[in-house]
Parts: C-alpha cells; structure tokens; sequence
C-alpha cells in the first residue's frame, strides 16, 4: 500500500454497474513526509474517507477486491484512513 | 521477493477488514547493500518486525494472500521475514 492525500471527489451518475454506489474520490499520492509525488488518481472508497484525510491506498486488482461487486473496473481504492504515521 | 528496511509504523483504525489485526510497517526497499531503492511501501507485517530489522518482503498480491493464508483478501504488500544475514560475492 502507499500513502495519499484525498483532494476531492468525484460524481458520475451514468456509471459502470461495477461502480454503483461507490464514493469515488480524488486523491494525491504523497510520502511519508506528507510531500506530493506523481500525479492525482480518482480512488473507489471503502472507508468512508473525505477531503483532507491522508489514507492508505493501492492499485491495481487489489483495488477492485475491495468493492462489494468483485467484477468492477476500479484500478486504485482507499484501503484505510491514517491516524498516524511514525517514520 | 526484495529486501527492505523497515523505517516506521502506520496506524490506521478505520481500515478495511481484510487488514484488521495487522500492524502496518512503513518499509523503504533496499539493494544487497543496503542503499534505498525507489519509494517506501507500506505492508502488512507477519513476522513482528520492528522499526530497523532489515526484512524480506513481498509486493504481489496471490503470494501475500497466500502468506496470510486469505485468497480473497486486497492485500498486496506483506513483510515475511525477518533477515540476520546478507552474503553478497564469492565468500556467500
């Protein structure tokens, strides 16, 4: 998993079946250190995360094992919200 | 399988349920020789592991699911082991 900053969200309406009534939203990968690499990447969310949090995520099919609906086109998901990171 | 190093923890409460019971090491990959290699990762830790051990671990999910004996879990990244030696050259 990597660390990443939740940016914002994003609403689709006309969505994949796979995606239905998931809370997508924008996220900014970041370090240990809190600082932003790369560029920001939408993520299916599982744990109720919001704008603000700084959360544990993945890629890949990983990501899509997190949805109720395994057969879904997600490629990234929040997989926990951080409290603390001791480095 | 590579080496790494683990340089920190994660706390996370509200996490999915496949990660619950696990601490969550932050690890930095390392060479043979101990030199950082690309980003740290964060990965679940089933060896208890502590902040300085030098570790093998994995980043693929069907061989982490199988370490932690879960084929359905969305995990990818596990530490597995916990190094005491590394011999590099002729004398290994």
């Amino acid at each position: 998993m990597k660390l990443g900053k939740i940016i914002g969200s994003v609403m689709c309406t006309a969505k994949d079946p796979g995606l239905e009534g998931v809370k997508l939203l924008l996220l900014q990968p970041v370090d240990e250190g809190g600082k932003a690499y790369g560029d920001p990447l939408i993520a299916c969310d599982t744990v109720q995360a919001g704008p603000g949090d700084l959360v544990l995520w993945e890629g890949g099919r990983e990501a899509a094992m997190t949805l109720p609906d395994r057969f879904n086109p997600a490629d990234a998901a929040v997989m926990g919200i951080v409290d603390r990171v001791n480095a | 399988m590579t080496l790494g190093k683990v340089v920190g923890t994660v706390v996370s409460t509200m996490k999915i349920k496949d990660l619950q019971g696990y601490k969550l090491l932050l690890v930095q990959p390392i060479d043979p020789e101990g030199r950082p290699q690309g980003r740290t990762l964060i990965a679940l830790d089933t060896v208890q592991a502590g902040e300085g051990d030098t570790v093998m671990l994995i980043d693929e999910g069907n061989s982490s699911r199988q370490i932690l004996g879960a084929p359905q879990a969305a995990v990818r990244t596990t530490v597995f082991a916990v190094v005491d030696q590394v011999h590099l050259g002729k004398d290994a």
